[in-house]
């Protein structure tokens, strides 16, 4: 990046309204909230069914004090198309469309309208927060649920398959920008959000969104238990920019300093891990190596 | 100016004219001549829209949808299944009061696969919410088209213009087009009750609760269910909106004058066939045979749907001993959706009639079924002696 | 006869606080800040904020020193957790009470 934020100046400006129906240490009201920051005030936010939906406010209070469009599941992107269509029929282009969607609305029933989206690059920033599963419905899995981890339809011996890599996909599209990041590490976000919207395209960011009741861990850790998943290289801060793949923040610091932790310190902070056996848990932490096998000295 | 050509392409110049300035679509048989024309005019700068080639159905409509939260006028087409893949769209358009027109090219329902023209898809999203014209011919075509957008911005409520596939979407036949100076008298720009705006931010068709509830200002709001009550209110009260649209339409091309139901040759009719689209069109040939054997008959088309004019559909039917119905679609396990909804017409209009007709209901061209006139003769004929053929589908062969 | 206008026909809801209600209800425990501790106000100037930074309900303002807004504060002790000095305790909201009173 080329100018790192600082907590000092991170914009004071706040987009969000306290006293909203997010769980106690949700990850997304940390994530939802510093992105705003980044998006500023002439932004349109669309917003699929998910956390997202019941933090935003019931009728007729809103919490997000930007114009925003809740939508179908399985139409967030076509609706940041329409939103920008119209924009652009319309004469105003200063305006930020940007869609927040969990991963279900990304990475499941979202994708065949994100794929589409993405094919035709229209101008737009799509957020995933991945608190990894259906947690407003009562903790379900879904396509970016991680192997092992129990959730109400995978209640005994956690989710056999693996994580799906929606940023991979979504960097086969071959956009202009693609980057992970972590509620846990707000000011990297921040940056990530102000760079893409400087992009054209469909830009698309993924972040990882420790969730306290769909994780199992106490509410107060939510900020841990993300940089837990980072510094053991489970979890990487990156970022794709018209190809070219970079380790950011934490991430590259880790592979500088060489500092990376066990992957156990991450699954034993979880509840929803409990069941794995220790040799799962080796499997889990011989393909963080080998992903770590490919990083090289590239990080900035 | 009059031309020759096909009931897409009629459609298309019809949408040219209007301005829309969002189109999204996908392509599915046989509505896609249609959209292939509002391409050709956009790339070739004669109109001036954003076109969006989505990658579904349930995309077309969402891109409308939020053109249309964005401050555009929008439109989408599509048929059949592709209508069924929107179908949650199509009820999320009516409930977020969206202005939105779409044109359906009826088309049968799989499965099995099948591309031909009946009415299932359009009449099974009678529920939505939305308001549904069914054309029966190319000049109808056009004109429902403008009025579709004139009457969904006087009402926030979307419209569907449904044309018979191939039968009307793919033959040539000739039409005026209206001129575009008048157009822009009758269907002035789309001013939005609101847009998607950072100077007046609003989230819209946010979770709804089943109580009504305090604003932020103190002001109780409404709950879902109020807002749902209005959409059927208005619903109800777009009749006379779509009136007062062929009034003001008529008064401007010359055309119009039956926005309701279409009658023909009903005046001193004994008994009534009633159907929609260009069936009633082709009905009015056997009429004619019918009559020259001595029966007193007549064909009411059904040209506006929903919401259901009841009172018009009754009146025009008014002192017929008997009605058949004649439908390219049914609510499976039943009857055809138009038969129960005339003869609901006719039990609440009863203290104006007297005495209701007898109904019976036929069914014709599932699929894309050919409908001979002489198998239409023939069906009639039996109803008129008494009793309509069992099965009622007019050229079944089990 | 009611309203009919536009906003009365939709879900057109407008911004505003406590859509939750007074969410500081949730809590169980509270943060509470030993200014003693807390570098910002320790300094008198602009600095650290980790607990505004962290805060995922909008609660902690950035001021010298921070300041937190009871009335919505569900107390998940984030702030508590990430504060780099351990200026922010985390009491028992029964406890809280009694003092109060």
């Amino acid at each position: 990046m080329t100018t790192r934020t600082t907590i000092l100046s991170l914009p004071v400006e706040e987009y969000v309204h306290p006293g909203n129906r997010a769980c106690t240490g949700c990850g997304l009201g940390i994530a939802y909230r510093i992105g705003l920051k980044a998006l500023g005030p002439d932004t349109i936010v669309i917003v699929p069914p998910s956390c997202l939906t019941v933090l935003q406010g019931l009728f007729p209070v809103a919490t997000t004090k930007l114009p925003s469009l809740n939508t179908t599941f399985a139409c967030t992107a076509a609706a940041a198309t329409g939103v920008l269509e119209a924009l652009k029929a319309q004469g105003k282009d200063h305006v930020n469309v940007v869609a927040w969607a969990g991963d279900g609305g990304t990475a499941d029933i979202g994708i065949q309208s994100l794929s589409g989206a993405s094919e035709r690059g229209d101008d737009f920033l799509f957020m995933c927060y991945d608190n990894e599963g259906y947690m407003n419905t009562g903790v379900q899995r879904s396509g970016t649920t991680p192997q092992g981890a129990i959730t109400s339809n995978t209640p005994f011996k956690g989710k056999l398959q693996q994580k799906k890599d929606v940023a991979a996909i979504m960097t086969a599209h071959g956009i202009d920008y693609v980057a992970t990041a972590s509620a846990a590490y707000p000011l990297d976000l921040h940056d990530k959000v102000k760079k893409a919207i400087s992009l054209k395209g469909v830009k698309y960011i993924h972040i990882h969104t420790p969730c306290p009741p769909g994780w199992g861990f106490d509410a107060r850790y939510t900020v841990r238990v993300g940089e837990l998943a980072v510094k053991t290289g489970y979890w990487d801060l990156y970022e794709v920019e018209k190809g070219v793949f970079r380790l950011t923040g934490a991430s590259a610091k880790t592979l500088k300093a060489g500092t990376r932790k066990p992957v156990e310190e991450y699954l034993k902070s979880q509840v929803r891990f409990r069941v794995m056996s220790p040799e799962q848990a080796a499997d889990v932490q011989a393909r963080v190596d080998a992903k770590w096998s490919t990083y090289s000295g590239g990080a900035g | 100016m009059h031309v020759i050509e096909t009931g897409n392409t009629a459609a298309a110049l019809a949408v040219k004219l209007a301005g829309a300035q969002v189109v999204a679509a996908y392509p599915i048989t046989p509505q896609t001549p249609l959209t292939e024309k509002l391409s050709e005019y956009i790339e070739a700068g004669e109109m001036d829209a954003r076109y969006v080639p989505v990658e579904s159905e349930h995309s077309a409509l969402g891109v409308c949808i939020a053109a249309s939260s964005a401050g555009a006028r929008a439109f989408t087409a599509t048929s059949a299944n592709g209508l069924l893949y929107m179908h949650e769209q199509v009820h999320w358009a009516a409930g977020a009061r969206l202005p939105l027109v779409m044109c359906v090219a009826n088309r049968a329902v799989g499965a099995p696969w099948n591309i031909w023209n009946d009415h299932q898809d359009s009449i099974s999203q009678r529920d939505t919410g939305w308001i549904q014209m069914y054309c029966c011919d190319h000049q109808q075509i056009i004109d429902d088209t403008l009025k579709a957008f004139r009457v969904a911005e006087a009402t926030s409520i979307p419209v569907m213009v449904c044309y018979d596939g191939y039968l009307l979407s793919h033959t040539y036949m000739p039409f005026a087009i209206p001129d575009e100076d008048q157009v822009a008298e009758f269907l002035p720009p789309f001013r939005p009750s609101y847009a998607l705006d950072p100077g007046s931010p609003a989230n819209l068709n946010t979770v709804t609760l089943p109580e009504v509830r305090l604003d932020v200002n103190g002001e109780l709001a409404h709950g879902y269910m109020e807002i749902r009550y209005l959409l059927q209110e208005d619903l109800r009260n777009a009749v006379q909106v779509v009136e007062e649209t062929d009034a003001a339409y008529q008064a401007i091309f010359g055309r119009g004058g039956a926005p309701l139901v279409e009658p023909y040759r009903c005046d001193d009719a004994e008994y009534v066939v009633v159907g929609m689209g260009s069936i009633t069109y082709q009905l009015r040939d056997v009429i004619e045979t019918l009559r020259a054997e001595g029966h007193r008959i007549g064909v009411l088309g059904v040209r506006l749907y929903r919401p259901f004019p009841d009172a018009a559909v009754a009146a025009a039917v008014r002192g017929a001993r008997g009605v058949f119905v004649m439908e390219k679609a049914l609510s499976y396990g039943y009857e055809g959706a138009l038969c129960s909804d005339l003869k609901s017409a006719l039990y609440d209009h009863l203290g104006e009639l007297g005495t209701a007709p007898s109904v019976k209901g036929l069914v014709a061209g599932i699929g894309g079924r050919e409908i001979r006139t002489a198998d239409l003769a023939d069906a009639l004929r039996s109803g008129l002696a008494g009793s309509v053929p069992d099965p009622n589908w007019i050229g079944i062969q089990l | 006869m009611g309203p009919r206008g536009y906003r009365y026909k939709t879900s057109h809801s407008q911004p505003g606080p406590g859509d939750g209600g007074a969410t500081g209800s949730w809590r169980v425990q509270r943060p509470v800040i030993d200014l003693a501790r807390c570098t910002p106000a320790k300094r008198g100037k602009e600095a650290c904020f980790a607990c505004w930074l962290y805060c995922p309900d909008v609660v902690v303002s950035r001021t010298i020193p921070p300041q937190i807004d009871y009335e919505y504060c569900k107390g998940c002790g984030i702030c508590a957790e990430e504060c780099p000095t351990g200026a922010i305790e985390m009491v028992d909201e029964s406890a809280a009470h009694e003092h109060e009173d």
